[in-house]
């Protein structure tokens, strides 16, 4: 029994330790993802001005994704696509979130409240994800606004289920029985002693959401049933490329793809790296 | 939290004399093994692992030190300590199974050769055999008999089987438990059943990890009667177990395992009466707090696994402790027929 | 060797939830459709012009002056009987249509179904079997990439790489509506097979394979293994005996509830490859209104992922011995 608490640094990251690693990973993604959207809003629409003149061209280091068949420079449209998913993104997961967190508290109040929102988790599980976010953007009327709400309204269904697991969970737990007897109101265990420990869970559900949703924004905007072809979104430019494959424009479909993997990459990155944070027994590896 | 030493179960004198008769008959042959040279010999091994604390801090945790025991043929040893100090991470490093975050130190010496790793991957399942505590260590989804012949050549799988089926036969396990699964067992029969799992490998030591939980008086010394049958087969048996009673009804020697090291090896004729024949403080105040003797739960709790000691492992609890106890772990000295790690021994 | 009774007091009640699920969803999806204000003729003639009265004709077709509630009832009693209306794009039954399509989107998903299926569980195993190291390290890092990948963009990949660079397939793969299964040669068909299914395959493995990786792990350091190891087993056979075995049952388990992405992988590969499937045709009527073919093809699809649902139950509840024992204590 001579030794005790040692700190011990290795890894890629040498001098850092686990924990300051996660910090920086998640600092330097959420970063990036930052100055995409940023720089997204900052180009205005001019820089997208039509040029037959450069029109088709390959990806050179004026334009490092090269250029569509109008003369637009490609890393601008991807840039903007890109900001525009991530808000998008953004404002779909933070519906879902609030759906989530409403139905999550609602199944805790009572038995037949809970069989019901079980009863709507399995309804929205039973059409595939894609074909059910068609229906629901056909039934806004279709367009962006119909696609944006088809996203928000379809991604709850994993977060109340978290949330509901976790209520009942905490609901067993010795301490909220001792408060209940010690004649503390509802209100007041829910808000001391419930709370805080979902806030973490909801935070990474929204954040583990965003890549599902923007993936399925830009899928059902290729699939045409989205935003409209001259506003800026990966899912248009990849649809158009499709007509230039042929012509062996591969850059169209290539670059902007590529960045819309990265961009949700890092959204998972950040997920993951906030959950080791989170629950450190899962990091041992 | 000073009791936990004595959750043993409450065993009753006329079993104890039960098992006297078999005490004297091996008395005699653990006295002619004694001049032999031990079968296993672990010397000052010392087992730390590496973790994550909270916030992601990387922690090395010491979970046993400077720890000594002997095994000889023929002869019950029996460790004994309260639950959870670490004392299955003592088979498990014997049987070099631990994980791959632990970090063991010292030397081991199996029948005069060095238990290296490799060594030890060797003749696990043959020369060293694991009794596990429960179900738990079988595998949940293969049937018995498949289990208890281990991996073995098709051309010897048929003698295997008979060799189980005859094993099984001795220990009461009629044929349809061979196509059961673990789940379906009962405790009895599990334990019967990870028996003749050591059986069925014909190994020379047998380490046995707390054999003996929640058992009723019956099976439990029937089941501790297996044991002394491997020893009187000339088997070494390691015993551990928090349970002294049921230690003291089989075993030859006594190991007694506190906050992760051995303070004291005494032979099982040295528990009686006021316990004045156990050399170290800690051995008489386990003895003394059992039900039939005193009573007497001594103060404190064991340190904790992260804390820092520089004298001895049980200063903060001793009765007889001088300023010496404080400076520098006490050296391990044999004494009467038995070793111990007390400065106020001679 | 399995109960009778208990299998068919399972089958009823999964007809039962079967049923009351597809009451609702055509319910529901109906009335989306329905109240949608987008305009179904004006969806389906796009930019073209055309006079009044054949605009007349068209709404009489699709039934714009009907009061909704009638619709839904006319729509639904047909239904009942199996009818599920006339295609409006495709005009043929809606029956008729999904047949067709669904037959050959079956194709193309079990063969990706099956294929990624196996080859994720053997990375999977590897992964799991070689933790810490550089194999495992490149799996895992394969897997989050694949799963972060849109549909589509791979797609569109593999076809830029394969037709347009390679050559080795033909770009456009779709065949003209009319030509009907029996025209096309196997070879064609296969053809046309081969990329989307690769796609389809490619991404379906990094689910299945980061899940056999944390099953085996968690696995590889139960009680049982340790024990099995304390008994000399080593290496890939203790994998193969305790490894497999306790992965195996969850992982089949896990590929039976991934019916419903791998519906939506297939309408994106199906749109980039023109392959003439189910998702083609739900895309299709979609965007143009197609009432009565998407309500088919919800409902379809909507069994289909139930289906997948109730085998994954079936396997739970009948196939593990340790359930089948609880099930009988209580």
């Amino acid at each position: 029994m001579s030794t005790a608490v040692v700190t011990v640094n290795k890894g890629v990251f040498r001098g850092f330790n686990l924990r300051q690693k996660t910090l920086l990973i998640i600092g330097f993604t959420s970063l990036l993802l930052l100055a995409i959207v940023i720089s997204s809003v900052e180009f205005g629409d001019e820089s997208l001005h039509t040029n037959f003149g450069s029109k088709n061209l390959n990806p050179s280091p004026e334009h490092p994704f090269g250029t569509d068949w109008m003369g637009r420079d490609m890393f601008i449209r991807t840039l903007k696509g890109l900001g525009s998913s991530i808000m998008i993104g953004a404002f779909a997961s933070t519906i879902s979130t609030i759906l989530a967190i409403i139905l999550g508290l609602l199944s805790s109040t009572g038995k037949i409240a809970d069989s019901f929102i079980a009863w709507l988790v399995d309804l929205f599980l039973s059409i595939p994800h894609l074909l059910l976010i068609i229906l629901i953007s056909i039934g806004f009327g279709g367009g962006a606004t119909g696609v944006i709400i088809g996203v928000a309204l379809t991604h709850w269904t994993g977060l109340t289920r978290v949330v509901r697991a976790e209520i009942k969970q905490l609901k067993t737990q010795e301490y909220i029985h001792i408060s209940r007897n010690l004649g503390k109101s509802k209100w007041w265990i829910a808000t001391k002693h419930i709370f805080p420990h979902l806030i973490p869970q909801i935070f990474l559900g929204t954040i583990l959401m965003f890549p599902h949703a923007i993936l399925h924004e830009a899928s059902a905007t290729f699939l045409g049933f989205g935003l409209s072809p001259h506003e800026p979104a990966i899912g248009i430019i990849l649809s158009e490329s499709m007509k230039y494959l042929s012509a062996g424009y591969w850059w169209l479909a290539f670059f902007p793809g590529l960045s819309l993997l990265i961009v949700v990459l890092a959204f998972d990155m950040i997920g993951e790296n906030l959950g080791k944070l989170i629950d450190p027994k899962n990091a041992h590896e | 939290m000073g009791y936990m030493e004595n959750m043993g179960n409450m065993g009753n004198m006329e079993n104890m004399e039960n098992m006297g008769n078999m005490e004297n008959k091996t008395k005699t042959t653990a006295k002619e093994k004694k001049k032999t040279e031990a079968l296993l010999k672990v010397e000052n091994i010392s087992l730390s692992f590496i973790q994550y604390a909270s916030g992601l801090r990387q922690t090395e945790l010491k979970v046993i030190s400077n720890l000594s025991i002997e095994a000889h043929s023929g002869e019950i040893l029996a460790v004994v300590g309260s639950s959870g100090s670490g004392k299955s991470l003592l088979a498990h490093a014997i049987l070099g199974i631990l994980p791959s975050n632990a970090k063991l130190d010292g030397k081991m010496e199996y029948n005069g050769q060095q238990l290296t790793p490799e060594k030890k991957e060797e003749i696990r399942g043959k020369e060293i055999a694991l009794v596990p505590q429960s179900t738990n260590y079988l595998d949940p989804l293969m049937r018995i008999s498949n289990q208890v012949i281990g991996c073995v050549e098709e051309k010897n799988e048929g003698l295997m089987k008979k060799v189980q089926r005859d094993i099984f036969q001795k220990y009461d396990l009629k044929p349809d438990v061979d196509r059961m699964f673990p789940h379906e067992l009962s405790g009895g029969m599990t334990r019967r059943v990870l028996v003749s799992t050591a059986v069925m490998s014909s190994a020379k030591l047998i380490i046995a990890d707390e054999p003996t939980p929640g058992l009723d008086e019956k099976t439990l010394n029937e089941t501790l009667s297996y044991f002394k049958d491997m020893a009187n087969r000339g088997c070494a048996v390691i015993l551990i177990t928090h349970d002294i009673e049921a230690a003291l009804k089989i075993s030859d020697k006594i190991a007694v395992f506190y906050a992760g090291t051995v303070l004291e090896v005494a032979n099982v004729e040295d528990f009686k009466n006021n316990g004045e024949n156990l050399r170290h403080p800690y051995t008489r105040a386990l003895w003394n707090a059992l039900p039939q003797n005193k009573f007497q739960a001594i103060k404190g709790h064991q340190p904790m696994q992260d804390e820092v000691i520089d004298g001895c492992i049980f200063y903060e609890r001793c009765s007889k402790k001088n300023e010496l106890c404080s400076k520098g772990i006490p050296q391990l000295k044999s004494v009467n027929g038995g070793v111990v790690r007390c400065n106020n021994v001679s | 060797m399995l109960d009778k009774d208990k299998i068919a007091g399972f089958i009823g009640n999964k007809i039962l939830r079967l049923l009351s699920l597809l009451i609702v969803v055509c319910f529901v999806s109906f009335m989306l459709i329905q109240y949608s204000p987008i305009d179904p003729v004006r969806a389906y003639i796009g930019e073209m012009p055309v006079s009044a009265e054949h605009k007349a004709n068209l709404e009489e077709y699709w039934g714009v002056n009907t009061p909704p509630q009638e619709k839904f009832l006319n729509w639904a009693g047909d239904a009942l009987k199996g009818n599920f209306g006339i295609s409006l794009i495709y005009r043929m039954p809606v029956t008729d249509v999904i047949k067709e399509r669904f037959t050959a989107s079956l194709v193309l998903m079990a063969a990706s179904w099956l294929f990624s299926g196996i080859l994720g569980f053997i990375l999977g195993i590897i992964a799991g079997m070689k933790k810490g190291t550089w194999i495992d390290k490149t799996i895992k890092i394969y897997c989050y990439v694949l799963a972060a990948t849109p549909t589509f963009w791979l797609a569109l990949i593999l076809l830029m790489v394969f037709s347009v660079y390679l050559g080795w397939f033909p770009i456009g793969l779709s065949v003209p509506i009319g030509v009907t299964a029996e025209n096309v040669t196997f070879l064609d068909w296969f053809l046309r097979l081969i990329l989307p299914a690769l796609t389809l395959s490619l991404l379906g493995v990094a689910q299945i394979a980061l899940f056999t990786r944390e099953k085996l792990i968690e696995v590889l350091s139960s009680d049982y293994v340790l024990f099995a190891k304390a008994r000399g087993e080593k290496g890939l056979d203790l994998v193969l005996r305790h490894g497999i075995r306790n992965v195996a049952l969850p992982a089949i388990t896990l590929q039976f509830l991934g019916f419903s992405e791998l519906f939506g992988g297939t309408v994106l590969v199906e749109q980039v490859f023109s392959y003439p499937g189910i998702g083609q045709a739900a895309v299709a009527a979609g965007l143009r209104s197609d009432v009565p073919l998407l309500l088919g093809i919800v409902i379809v699809s909507a069994c289909f992922v139930f289906f997948g649902n109730a085998i994954a139950d079936l396997i739970y509840q009948f196939v593990d011995p340790r359930i089948k024992q609880q099930e009988a204590s209580i």
